[in-house]
């Protein structure tokens, strides 16, 4: 079943944001979304995740347009990993990934011992159940991260949907939380993320799509998409892409000092 | 980092943890109970009327013979005690569904204007001259019409961006339109007979209350306590914010209504069962969360309980702290301002 991006366009108001984006993704890969701040990528992520509609063009998932599904439906196909927030109540930790059930759950109900099974089990793929009964707003930046995709994987939905996921994150968190969205995929989860670090596209993506001003620009292998040509147009700034362990293609993109 | 080997033990300790936990939410809304009984037991003793445990028997056996103890009991102190406990626990349940939906601990049920409408209903009523019912009506439906004004003017100016901040910023504009209108009235109301009688109403008391209002304003008020109680596990996903409760699978608009309908209903009914009673709402929620956390499954039921108390107990001070009976609405402001601080003090220092 497969995620199938169609014309889409869309913005605020009069203005648009996001031009005429094709793409399609297949369950089991991660493509990364790359480009500059206000290029569209979360624009572009809210019309996926229907928080908007596209002014034009559709999001269909194994053939079906989304427009028409409730949000329950919705939520039982993408889960989404917003950026790192901080909410004003002090809720726990297992109580945050609890949360994930909402769209199984029927109104009135609340979560149940099978569901308390399904939060710990995600909890404790990530390696952080020891946390789940701390206080949300009391663990570190990289550890909300992980509270928040162990709540994705809670929801049981076959796509990941994450917004810069490694953001500020130190840099062992980095390595960590990357690893757990591409050891996902490897279940089978289709992944789609946003990310500014063009390191992390060449490590985990199976493939990248590189933005800007609204419409992809490059959509291919990360060492095609991420040329020091493309990444110069996407970005107005002159860069070099140094591959720097050949054997596995490893690379690094540094600011061109010439 | 590879999906780490199952750790039995750890699963287990943490889901016994989580019994725990669970069962002393319930043990603590149990004691709460307790708590709740015990205030109302006192609050039916204490009064100017002193009664004896005699009076208690023959009140307790034989009611339709009792004399005055049983008047004092039975028509006077438990619609009294009724009255307290449902407008008590009403707007603290009404408070922490708020704060919740609003994403704000410092929201409280008047924020979208429903308080200065039923008071602005109750002004007018008894501007006219209208009788006691009547004024009730007037002043249930103008808190619902504020709220009301609120919701479309909200709905109509946000086509984009954050509905919540629109609806926190359009309810404050309703609710000091209606505080203005009740100025008006107050201006123009006779100043020997009918001013005195529109402040104090406003000041908000219990001590013109009869069983009829209590069956009255009680309805509106359980009506509206019914669909929050059954949502509440629900509302803690609206705490994490528009957008996100979305894409967990709520469908925010229509919780968001029905919060707001069920809150306005509650709000409404106090205000024109007994006048503006302040603070409880945004107190209340606080003292609950403190006590058993943020989870709304055991917050809102707890807040209901400890509303309902804190009510009771403020209207005891109220009846008998002075000669004459102050109303409760200043008790309520002057001990809450003070217990708030402390509270906002204890958050600061557990948090830190």
């Amino acid at each position: 079943m497969n995620l199938t991006l169609d014309g889409v366009t869309g913005g605020y108001g009069s203005k648009t944001v996001v031009h005429d984006v094709s793409f399609s993704l297949q369950p089991g890969e991660v493509v990364c979304l790359l480009g500059a701040n206000g290029c569209g990528k979360t624009t572009l992520f809210k019309m996926i995740l229907r928080l908007m509609r596209p002014a034009s063009g559709c999001v269909r998932l194994g053939g079906e347009d989304i427009a028409g599904w409730d949000q329950r439906r919705l939520a039982c196909s993408f889960g989404y990993v917003p950026q790192m927030h901080t909410p004003p109540f002090a809720f726990l930790v297992r109580d945050i990934v609890l949360m994930a059930r909402a769209a199984h759950l029927s109104p009135f109900a609340s979560p149940g011992k099978a569901d308390e099974r399904i939060a710990n089990e995600a909890l404790e793929y990530l390696g952080i159940l020891r946390l789940a009964s701390a206080r949300y707003t009391e663990i570190s930046g990289g550890e909300r991260q992980l509270v928040l995709i162990a709540r994705a994987l809670a929801q049981q939905a076959q796509w990941l949907i994450l917004d810069e996921p490694a953001a500020s994150l130190d840099l062992a968190n980095q390595i960590k939380v990357m690893r757990a969205i591409a050891e996902l995929a490897k279940t089978g989860l289709g992944v789609l993320m946003t990310t500014h670090m063009p390191e992390h596209a060449f490590l985990h993506a199976s493939r990248v799509a590189l933005m800007s001003q609204g419409r992809i620009l490059a959509l291919d292998a990360p060492a095609m998409a991420l040329t020091e040509k493309t990444l110069e147009k996407a970005y107005g700034v002159r860069v070099r892409v140094v591959e720097i362990d050949p054997p596995s293609g490893t690379r690094m993109v540094v600011p061109n000092l010439l | 980092m590879a999906p780490v080997s199952l750790l039995e033990d750890e699963a287990e300790e943490a889901a016994e943890d989580h019994q725990l936990r669970h069962s002393r939410g319930g043990g603590t809304l149990a004691i709460l109970a307790l708590l709740l009984i015990l205030a109302a037991l006192v609050s039916l003793a204490i009064g100017s009327y002193t009664l004896s445990l005699h009076d208690w028997w023959s009140v307790l056996t034989a009611p339709a013979t009792s004399g005055t103890a049983g008047i004092v009991l039975l028509q006077v102190r438990l619609p009294r005690l009724l009255a307290g406990l449902l407008v008590g626990a009403g707007l603290a349940l009404a408070g922490a569904a708020y704060q919740g939906l609003f994403n704000n601990p410092m929201v409280s049920p008047d924020i979208l204007g429903a308080t200065a409408g039923a008071g602005f209903g109750a002004a007018l009523g008894i501007l006219f001259g209208w009788n006691i019912v009547a004024i009730q009506g007037l002043s249930f439906v103008t808190g619902l019409v504020a709220v009301l004004l609120a919701w479309s003017l909200a709905a109509g100016l946000c086509r984009r961006g954050d509905p919540v901040l629109m609806l926190v910023l359009v309810g404050i504009l309703i609710g000091s339109l209606f505080a203005a209108l009740i100025s008006f009235t107050k201006y123009v109301a006779d100043p020997y007979n009918k001013l005195p009688v529109i402040t104090y109403w406003l000041l908000g008391s219990f001590a013109s209350i009869v069983p009829k209002d209590v069956e009255l304003a009680g309805i509106p008020i359980v009506l509206g306590c019914i669909p929050l109680l059954l949502l509440r596990w629900r509302l803690n996903v609206l705490c994490l914010g528009e957008e996100e409760a979305r894409t967990l699978g709520l469908n925010t608009r229509r919780l968001r209504f029905i919060v707001i309908v069920c809150a306005t209903l509650i709000t409404a009914a106090t205000v024109s069962l007994c006048g503006m009673v302040g603070w409880i709402g945004l107190v209340v929620p606080h003292l609950a969360r403190m006590v058993v956390g943020p989870n709304h499954k055991v917050l809102l039921p707890a807040a209901a309980i400890m509303g309902g108390c804190f009510l009771l107990l403020m209207d005891d001070v109220a009846r008998t702290a002075g000669a004459l009976e102050i109303p409760v609405g200043i008790i309520t402001a002057l001990i809450g301002a003070p217990f708030f601080l402390f509270l906002l003090m204890r958050e600061r220092r557990s948090h830190v």
